[in-house]
């Protein structure tokens, strides 16, 4: 009976909890509360998952509306593989979230710190579990306006600017994606998404397709930060507090990208989206702008925070590098760097509020010789960094692996260098880090600095852990991003 | 036990004796011990396999898959076999000898240093083993990463900047060069297996196969062939043992060999001789050889001019390969486990100099040979290995790269080995002349006192002793030679 109503207690679950939590004035059992929540979430998505990898997708009517008058939930492969990525790491997170809460938010905010954590989860659960064009965009927004103000929280008064530019950006990119899905709702009358699908081959008049198209890739590069949109990331990455960046550098971005793989392929198609437009060329471009031009900027931070939020847009420039292959090979890359890079990020942030715990700031000067006091969270960073770099035995190589043959495959064996090029920047960004923290004197803000509580160095090391685990053992990350591109490019319209 | 078993024990316990040494942190010599403990029983292993390997089979373990096309897997081949025996065996002595450096010399942070090294040898035994391009790469990594904390253990300015140098070209060529290679050979071949023969004949254009050449050959960064040999001068600043074991025998070679090991069972020897598309590498390989040998003639850093001398030796090896002809194969092996003893002698007697006077420049060691006479004769069977002459081991792989490049009429490798032999004795035999018949300068004589440690000492006599005795009794490493390149 309840394993029927999965889909809907995925999302319930999380929207009670933020309920709850704000109704609390205590940060200790709003903590609780979301701890429960988080550890909730993964066994349904995990489940949610097996049964779609056993049986074939779920399609679940809200309310017992049938679609196309209700809202239908649908979970497929690669909805399944996110929602499983985004509970796992919200659970992973949690436990790590209360000493460094207590620490960096006054005692006041910090149960509307997990209300708005919860909201957030919530929304990017929300986005991704539905099958309904406006019911994306209500959860985009709840998952956005969690974030500004997770954000806001920040102890740093920039944190402030951050939050207010990120909140008129991401607004932008929230109205675009409105007009993009109401041009699709007059054009063919519905707002599901498989049946806008089923009628867009239906319809004459090709322009408000088009302009669809625009206006919905445009609102979603907004929010999974594609160069040059992503001004308002290392900012608003730099100044939220710990655990909101590693949640959000780990989740919000992926799911963005989610939503823009479920347009490209499931709704408009291959062939309309790569074959008659030059999305493929433009996509190309920006990504390749990103793996060398936020990689370089990354290279001149002197805070560690924001070097990672720079790291970050580079990232996201590999996943879109998959997603313009638009080959299966070159998809499956796109689609577990989403995995891998969420895992390998939110270690490295986790570690970095580890850091800033113990000794109070994340400027690189200030962490001269730091790897001597706290060798195991300085020794989870070099691992972490090592998965950016892509290092063989850590998961970042499995994805360049797969990103490089599908460019292979494609015959562009220049990306194949162009994709090493921008490794080789991750190398030098990394190094920086790790020949500061090791090989420097012990600087005077280090000098009494210890290791992390183990609430702290759990979570992180168990992130760290994974990175090398599924650079072994891809069976759940290669393996069911290959079924998800499978599925993607098997629509082909 | 049965010969998966000991390959897998192999490359386990360096790993285990890692974690061991660094749990032993609370007591010197108990850590030291578990430093050579290891070290002995790994040597019992690799001897095991040795015995099935001469016996003709070829113990593998199966294959870990990760992504199609993509396994973890150990083989074991004649090359690789030679190869980790070397590895082990010198690692006892220059454990030994670590031992008496790093406490002769007081240097900080001993057990990192110990732990650092076994890992990097478990990664060379790693490679030694590979049965396939990525499991070679995954463990040519590890060792990079393993070995820059060695490079830069002094941690101060210099040391950081050397190892900076020695991440960044390292990293470098084997992400931007290496990797694509071995993408690019996945992609044509559909297989990253080692296979006598080569698994590329056929499958590619001559272009395309001679831009996969190069970038394997520039990708292998660890072989230092130009313009890619700037880490291992750089990579000097580290202590004596590393340069020793790490810098003259297991990285290096683990360059090296990888060069051979992708140009005999990816490339192929004959695919590649018949097509034509790997004869610039001779050139390459020879320029190398002369241009390093006169750079080292230039410097007065003894492990500078060592470092160099290392450069150029390496040279050889790939000079070996790139005649292709199975004589020069046979060469090219022989080569990686004479230089590796002799070039090892070299290191440990320069290290023992610096212990026993602090010296390290060679202007400084006029008749540093009367004070240290051990030292500087072992140096001088190092030297003269080096050259290659007689009775010494360095003779033999010269010997079987000439008679291959002979027997195919390429008179350009037999002119740059012979040029680089006058080069060689030019560099080499000042100092000995210096060290043996100058009277003792004022830094010897304020400064030398006598022998360095004993510990010291038995590491270069053993190396030494083994750099004359591999060139009276060659049979075991010419079988394994002779089994390579398929005579």
């Amino acid at each position: 009976m309840i394993a029927a109503q999965l889909p809907a207690l995925q999302i319930v679950i999380p929207l009670l909890g933020a309920v709850l939590t704000a109704m609390m004035r205590r940060g200790s059992w709003a903590w609780a509360v979301a701890l429960a929540v988080s550890w909730t979430m993964p066994l349904i998505a995990g489940s949610l998952l097996m049964q779609v990898l056993s049986t074939g997708p779920i399609s679940y009517a809200l309310g017992g509306w049938n679609p196309p008058w209700g809202i239908e939930y649908r979970i497929d492969a690669l909805n399944g593989f996110v929602l499983v990525l985004v509970s796992l790491i919200g659970a992973v997170i949690m436990p790590y979230a209360r000493v460094s809460v207590e620490k960096e938010i006054a005692p006041k905010k910090q149960a509307w710190f997990y209300t708005m954590y919860l909201l957030c989860l919530c929304g990017l659960l929300g986005i991704t579990i539905t099958n309904d064009a406006f019911n994306a965009f209500v959860f985009l927004e709840v998952s956005s306006l969690s974030t500004y103000a997770l954000i806001a929280l920040g102890r740093d008064r920039r944190a402030l600017l951050a939050a207010y530019q990120y909140l008129i950006l991401g607004t932008i990119g929230a109205t675009l994606y409105v007009i993009g899905v109401g041009l699709l709702y007059t054009m063919t009358g519905t707002l599901n998404l498989s049946d806008i699908a089923g009628r867009l081959d239906g319809v004459e008049n090709i322009r408000p397709i088009l302009a669809a198209l625009a206006f919905l890739t445009v609102g979603i590069s907004l929010k999974l930060a594609l160069f040059p949109l992503h001004v308002w990331l290392p900012n608003a990455y730099a100044y939220a507090p710990s655990v909101a960046t590693a949640f959000l550098a780990a989740t919000a971005t992926k799911v963005a990208v989610y939503l823009l793989l479920r347009y490209y392929f499931s709704v408009f198609g291959v062939t309309f989206v790569f074959e008659t437009l030059p999305v493929s060329t433009i996509l190309l471009t920006l990504s390749l702008a990103a793996m060398f031009g936020a990689s370089i900027v990354a290279v001149f931070q002197d805070d560690v925070k924001r070097m990672l939020a720079y790291s970050s847009v580079a990232q996201i420039g590999y996943i879109t590098l998959g997603i313009a292959l638009a080959n299966q090979t070159g998809l499956t890359g796109g689609i577990v760097h989403l995995f891998n890079h969420a895992l390998m990020k939110g270690a490295l942030f986790l570690v970095i509020g580890a850091v800033f715990f113990r000794i109070g700031s994340v400027k690189l000067d200030d962490l001269a010789g730091l790897g001597r006091r706290m060798p195991i969270t300085m020794g989870a960073f070099v691992i972490a960094g090592l998965s950016i770099i892509g290092t063989p035995g850590t998961a970042g190589f499995i994805s360049k692996w797969y990103l490089a043959l599908g460019a292979l495959e494609q015959g562009s064996w220049w990306l194949v260098l162009l994709l090493v090029a921008s490794s080789f920047i991750s190398i030098v960004y990394i190094g920086r880090v790790v020949e500061v923290t090791w090989f420097r004197p012990v600087g005077k803000m280090v000098a009494g600095a210890r290791e992390p509580p183990t609430s702290m160095l759990i979570p992180s090391l168990i992130l760290v852990a994974a990175t090398i685990y599924f650079g072994f053992d891809t069976t759940m990350t290669a393996g069911v991003a290959e079924k998800a591109a499978e599925a993607l490019l098997g629509a082909n319209r | 036990m049965s010969g998966e078993a000991l390959v897998i024990l192999a490359v386990a316990l360096p790993f285990a004796g890692a974690v061991l040494i660094w749990l032993t942190d609370w007591n010197a010599n108990l850590r030291e011990a578990m430093t050579l403990a290891t070290a002995g029983a790994l040597i019992w292993v690799v001897l095991k396999v040795l015995d099935l390997v001469l016996t003709g089979a070829a113990p593998a373990t199966g294959a870990l898959e990760i992504v199609p096309g993509l396994s973890l897997a150990l083989a074991v081949e004649p090359l690789g076999m030679l190869f980790a025996c070397i590895a082990s065996a010198l690692w006892i002595v220059n454990s030994i000898y670590s031992i008496g450096y790093m406490r002769g010399n007081k240097e900080p942070r001993q057990t990192i240093f110990y732990v650092c090294f076994a890992l990097a040898i478990a990664s060379t035994i790693g490679i030694a083993f590979s049965a396939n391009l990525f499991t070679l790469f995954l463990f040519y990594e590890i060792l990079t990463l393993t070995t820059y904390p060695l490079v830069t253990h002094k941690a101060n300015p210099e040391a950081v900047a050397g190892g900076r140098t020695y991440l960044i070209m390292l990293l470098g060529t084997s992400t931007v060069l290496f990797l694509p290679a071995i993408v690019l050979t996945a992609f044509i071949a559909g297989t990253l297996d080692f296979t006598p023969g080569g698994i590329l004949e056929g499958k590619a254009d001559g272009p395309v196969i001679a831009v996969l050449l190069a970038l394997f050959m520039f990708g292998i960064g660890k072989a230092a062939l130009m313009p890619f040999h700037r880490w291992l001068p750089a990579a000097m600043v580290a202590p004596t043992p590393v340069s020793a074991l790490l810098h003259a025998v297991a990285v290096v070679k683990a360059g090296v060999f990888s060069v051979v090991k992708v140009i005999v069972y990816i490339f192929g020897v004959d695919a590649l001789a018949s097509s034509g598309n790997g004869d610039w590498l001779v050139w390459v390989a020879g320029f190398t050889i002369i241009a390093a040998s006169v750079v080292a003639l230039r410097q007065d850093n003894l492990k500078a001019r060592l470092a160099y001398s290392t450069v150029s030796q390496l040279a050889y090896v790939v000079l070996g390969v790139a005649i292709l002809t199975p004589l020069s194969v046979i060469g090219a092996a022989m080569h990686i486990a004479a230089h590796a003893v002799s070039k090892i002698t070299l290191f440990f007697a320069a290290g023992s100099i610096y212990t026993a006077t602090n010296l390290t420049e060679i202007s400084q060691l006029n008749g540093i040979g009367r004070r240290m006479p051990w030292t500087m004769a072992a140096f001088a069977i190092g030297a003269l290995s080096m050259i290659g002459l007689p009775p010494t081991a360095g003779f033999l792989g010269k010997w079987f790269m000439l008679s291959g490049a002979m027997e195919t009429g390429q008179w350009l490798p037999v002119a740059v080995i012979i040029t680089s032999t006058l080069l060689n004795a030019g560099y080499f035999l000042p100092i000995l002349v210096q060290a043996f018949f100058c009277e003792p300068g004022e830094e010897v004589k304020a400064h030398a006192k006598g022998e360095a440690p004993f510990p010291i000492l038995f590491a270069l006599t053993a190396t030494a002793a083994a750099t004359i005795a591999l060139f009276l009794f060659p049979q075991v490493p010419l079988a394994l030679s002779r089994m390579l390149a398929g005579l």
